[in-house]
This record gives C-alpha cells, structure tokens and sequence, in this order.
C-alpha cells in the first residue's frame, strides 16, 4: 500500500511487447516518478477480468505527474491526474 | 527506446501522430445501428455472458487498419462478435447463417 503524498515511480514494464494484455497504465507514464494523491479504494484487477480470468481485488490511486516529467514541450508546472493501480507503483 | 515506438496502436494520450488533428467534440446522434449495439452489450452484461473489461481487450486487440477505419460502435460488434465466439455463445456456422440470412 501507498500512502498519500508518498513518491513513487510507475514501473518500466511493457507487458504488450509480449502477448495479449489488457492494461489501464498509459503508455507515456511508464517510468516516470510521481505523487500519490489518495488511495481511490480496492477493484478487481481488470487485466484479469478483460480475460475472463477470477481477479484479485487490487488497491487504485490517484498519482499526480509535473506534465514536465512526461512531455518535455509541455507547460512543465501543469499536472496530470491519472488513476493507476498499486501493481505498476513502485518506490524510487 | 522511445515510449512512442512501445506503445500500443490504441494507446492513443499524447501519441505525437494526433497531436496535430482537431478533435471532434460535436455530440453525434446515435444511428439506429449504434443503439442495437449498445443495447446488445447491455443484455450480455445483464446475462453475465460478457463483461465491458472484456469489450475493451476485444476493441484493443482489432489490427490497427481496422481500429482505425471502424467506427465507435462498429469495433463494439467485432469485440462482441470475437467474445462470444471465444466463448462458445455462437458458433462461426450460426454467426455465417445469420450473416447471410441478411
């Protein structure tokens, strides 16, 4: 579990250069480090219900990206809000 | 390697291809197509046959040709179609008859 205001990185992973997959991680915020807003509460893991599979009920958070850190060209101060599950945070 | 070249084709936020195309944000009304669609997700929903985190996997695994030519609903019907035939709800012999009694 991630607390609010703890920085974490979103893990380097592309498990869709490997086989079929369904994620909710956008591509461009992989690896990137941001803050943890608030803990959004416990789904189950839709990369396993887009299989039909059972799915373990796992914690989402909302994490704050410095636009910055994602798209050099940006206005680098902008925020991005993204919803993303505790299984592709890890601590930097 | 650049995020970009990594990403799925239908993992579209801030792919510098789009950056440059206006997007539509016109309300579109709904075509008599579209709603059966919508109509039909519902009842294999309500069925428990077919679920929208299932939808999603079959709309993002259509090839990128094809993702990008069919319309919003017209990849719904193709995930629907490429589920229930994963999962034995029809068979490609009911789903030609049906095509074809058209």
């Amino acid at each position: 579990m991630f607390a609010a205001g703890e920085t974490v990185r979103v893990k380097d992973a592309w498990p869709e250069a490997s086989g079929p997959v369904h994620i909710r991680t956008p591509h461009y915020v992989r690896g990137v480090v941001g803050e943890v807003v608030r803990h959004l509460g416990d789904f189950p893991n839709p990369e396993d219900l887009a299989f039909a599979r059972p799915a373990e009920r796992r914690p989402l958070y909302h994490v704050r990206f410095r636009k910055g850190a994602i798209w050099p060209e940006a206005r680098p101060d902008d925020e991005l809000l993204i919803e993303i599950f505790g299984h592709w945070l890890e601590r930097p | 390697m650049d995020k970009e070249a990594q990403r799925a084709h239908h993992d579209l936020g801030g792919a510098s291809k789009f950056m440059c195309e206006p997007v539509d944000i016109e309300p579109h009304t709904p075509t008599a197509f579209d709603r059966e669609v919508d109509a039909l997700r519902q009842m294999l929903a309500a069925k428990k046959l077919m679920t929208v985190d299932e939808l999603r996997r079959g709309i993002e695994a259509i090839p990128e040709a094809d993702y990008h030519r069919l319309s919003y609903y017209r990849r719904w019907i193709r995930s629907i179609t490429d589920t229930l035939l994963r999962h034995g709800v029809i068979t490609e012999t009911e789903l030609r008859a049906a095509l074809g009694a058209e």
